[in-house]
């Protein structure tokens, strides 16, 4: 069967098993955007490249499944940079198809040329620039299979126009072995010897916690973490990127740990003998002062990616694999800690010293940001996913929300990405279209991307945000007020300007605004009874509101600040 | 009063002390060197030498030889962080004191009446060859250890240059050292 380039791309997209694409058309992309049309796959037409990149995004952490975007070549490629940087913090599944100008021109300057695999070259898993038509199934093969397996990532796929309208003869690789990738070995045999030692580890530990990174999501060990830790009783925290791997309202959950974890989350970790790391990668935001951090630990470093080992902390013990075989063999061999009713008993006093509290809501405003959010959560069903941007509204949607399942949680986490919240809610909905989606945003973020509340409405993609207005980006504020004396530069939003129920409307979106406590549960109420169109909520926030706890930037986890309302007394 | 910095003259200007060899077969496709470069560059790991050539007659491969500073980075960090590279195929590390190391040296140099016999006597004692020669010059070549290049190099600080250039080394396992994976 003879097809174009650009036939055999969609041909292969569908061969992959997708069913969305977000993206933008443009001149080099133009002959892909013809097969589409007779394509059973949906495309979201975004208002902006970074919008069909986040939406991907979000598309892939609500369903495990890879994200996937297609921009044309130039500025619609250098749009989707952040984007895919973004998902290669996060290690994010995602398949970017990126046109290209004509093989003949590049390296001239063409119009629309820009060398998107050498920018993208260092925050993508590996990209490819296709050369003929006959390798396009083979690149986008290879490109899923990058995508998914091991430690996950976005890859990149640059077809050059000519190459789009070029004639193939129909084919595709029916196994790895032809998708040419001799030096990608993605999986490494579980090494029983390191497993061993870790038991015994294990086995000597007084005051262990399990510290769940995003590894576990992505090796969908959640059942088998459950299993785990309540055979051994450990205490579990869940980085930033692993909320939802373990049930909030699970007894042994101490939360979040971190710059803005809670008090027993980072005290446990500081105070412990053994830290088992699944999937995660000992983040400065989790760690604070690396020589101070959990001085008294021994480690078991679990991870896909080796590379992660001993690049900031000293691994006693390493095992390169995913995270689901590991509990797997330490439950074979029994793995079990030392009696820990001792240990729990302090980590029980913590807890119950320094829970995560905030300032009585006032009945006439401004509202409690945490209140708020604690407001939608039980008014929203059970499954509902939370998308945010990046800021104080994440770090409270982190501590307050109350996560129990894998997939519903979006957020950007390493690269901390403003803008994140609305595009990626967007995706998250359009992959979980069951679910309930609100997306926690602040008003800094909701203005850098808002745009696709359009792409939204158009597509019937019925997400709700909730803009928690403080007037100001808080989080720069908030460091401003407690580092720089309060001098605060540039960082005025106004509450007023824009005007979000406005800009709700005149995108077609339903706009409301709560100023005082009974607004606030009569808006959330109405939102929740919209299932057609989109909602934005402009919540009037208080501006002096900071995150607690904290550890300051640089400092030992032992200074942690707590809640002004929690200081005086003993600590 | 702060005085002005001395600007950067470069990164390093002897083979560092704790370096290591890396031999890396890499799949011979476009922009493979600008992957292993743009690593080296962004996670601040530091090359000495690199040679790039095609491998084992296969035109599948090319071997790449990068000596790397063992000082600016743990060299588990460079190798586990190179491997991630979708098309670096195999990492073998070569430790100096297990390394059998060559590279090739090519200087032109301009010949004087007068000091013709003892230019021609240090090239015999450094077992170099002459591949070039005319009325004013010749051209050598000398193939050895980096340390016997680096002698060759002083011995000639003494006439005058046209251009001295280097190829950086390669290196095999020593017979009976294996290198590790």
């Amino acid at each position: 069967m003879q097809l174009t380039g650009a036939q055999a791309l969609i041909k292969s997209l569908e061969q992959q098993g997708v069913d969305t694409i977000f993206g933008l058309p443009g001149g080099a992309i133009l002959p892909v955007y013809d097969p589409l049309i007779d394509s059973s796959i949906r495309h979201i037409l975004v208002r902006h490249e970074q919008g069909a990149g986040h939406m991907a995004e979000g598309y892939a952490l609500a369903t495990g499944r890879p994200g996937v975007a297609m921009v044309t070549s130039g500025p619609g490629a250098t749009n989707i940079v952040t984007p895919i940087a973004n998902a290669h913090m996060d290690s994010t599944p995602l398949v970017v198809v990126t046109g290209q100008v004509a093989s003949s021109a590049i390296g001239t300057d063409a119009f629309q040329e820009c060398d998107i695999t050498g920018i993208t070259m260092g925050i993508t898993k590996h990209n490819f620039l296709v050369k003929s038509a006959q390798e396009i199934p083979r690149a986008v093969a290879a490109a899923f299979h990058l995508a998914t397996t091991g430690r996950p990532g976005p890859v990149l796929i640059d077809i050059p126009k000519d190459v789009a309208q070029s004639m193939m003869d129909w084919w595709y690789p029916s196994s790895i072995e032809e998708y040419d990738l001799p030096g990608y070995r993605p999986e490494v045999e579980l090494d029983d010897d390191a497993v061993m030692r870790a038991v015994a580890l294990i086995a000597e530990a007084e005051r262990p916690v399990l510290y769940v990174g995003g590894g576990t999501l992505k090796s969908r060990a959640s059942a088998e973490l459950l299993a785990f830790a309540e055979r051994t009783k450990m205490p579990v925290v869940t980085t930033l990127m692993a909320r939802g791997a373990f049930p909030d309202s699970h007894e042994q959950h101490l939360g979040m740990p971190g710059m803005h974890g809670t008090y027993s989350a980072v005290t446990a970790i500081q105070k412990s003998d053994l830290l088992i790391s699944l999937g995660a990668r000992f983040d400065d935001r989790v760690t604070g002062k690396i020589p101070a951090f959990a001085p008294h630990a021994k480690v078991i470093h679990v991870d896909i990616d080796r590379a992660e080992f001993n690049k900031v902390r000293h691994a006693d013990v390493a095992i390169q694999s995913n995270v689901a075989a590991v509990l797997t063999a330490f439950d074979g061999y029994g793995a079990m800690p030392r009696n820990l009713d001792v240990w729990w008993k302090e980590i029980r006093e913590w807890r119950e010293q320094y829970p995560l509290v905030y300032d009585a809501p006032t009945v006439e405003g401004p509202l409690r940001p945490q209140h708020v959010i604690e407001a939608i959560a039980a008014k929203s069903g059970p499954g509902t996913i939370v998308a945010s941007g990046v800021g104080q509204h994440q770090m409270w949607a982190s501590q307050f929300w109350k996560f129990e399942e894998p997939g519903t949680w979006v957020n950007s986490g390493g690269a901390g990405t403003m803008g994140f919240g609305v595009p990626s809610a967007i995706g998250a909905k359009v992959g979980r279209p069951d679910r309930t989606v609100w997306c926690i945003d602040g008003d800094g973020c909701f203005q850098m991307t808002a745009q696709e509340l359009v792409t939204a409405r158009s597509e019937g993609i019925p997400i709700k945000v909730a803009i928690l207005n403080n007037a100001y980006l808080g989080m720069v504020r908030q460091w401003q007020e407690m580092f720089y004396e309060e001098r605060y530069s540039e960082v005025y939003l106004s509450a007023d300007l824009p005007d979000y129920v406005k800009w709700a409307e005149s995108m077609g979106c339903v706009g409301l605004r709560a100023t005082n406590l009974k607004e606030m549960h009569e808006v959330i109420d109405e939102a929740n009874k919209i299932n057609d169109v989109p909602v934005v909520i402009d919540f009037r926030t208080d501006s002096s509101e900071k995150v607690f706890p904290m550890v300051a930037s640089g400092a030992s986890n032992d200074d942690i600040m707590v809640h002004p309302l929690q200081r005086g007394g003993s600590k | 009063m702060s005085a002005t910095p001395e600007p950067f003259l470069g990164a390093i200007d002897h083979t560092p002390v704790r370096h290591h060899i890396l031999s890396v077969l890499v799949e011979n496709k476009a922009g493979v060197l600008a992957r292993i470069a743009g690593l080296f560059a962004r996670r601040g790991f530091n090359i000495y030498s690199l040679a790039v050539a095609p491998a084992e007659s296969n035109a599948r491969f090319s071997r790449v030889t990068i000596v790397v500073d063992a000082e600016s980075a743990p060299l588990e960090q460079i190798v586990g962080q190179l491997d991630k590279l979708v098309n670096v195929v195999a990492i073998s590390d070569i430790s100096p004191k297990d390394a059998l190391e060559r590279e090739l040296l090519l200087a032109t140099i301009k010949t004087e009446v007068d000091n013709r016999t003892s230019l021609l006597d240090i090239i015999a004692n450094a077992g170099a060859a002459i591949v070039d020669v005319d009325a004013r010059s010749v051209t050598v070549m000398l193939a050895a250890t980096p340390g016997g290049c680096d002698e060759f190099e002083r011995a000639l600080e003494s006439y005058a240059r046209v251009e001295l250039h280097r190829t950086g080394r390669v290196a095999l396992p020593r017979l009976g050292k294996l290198a590790s994976a």
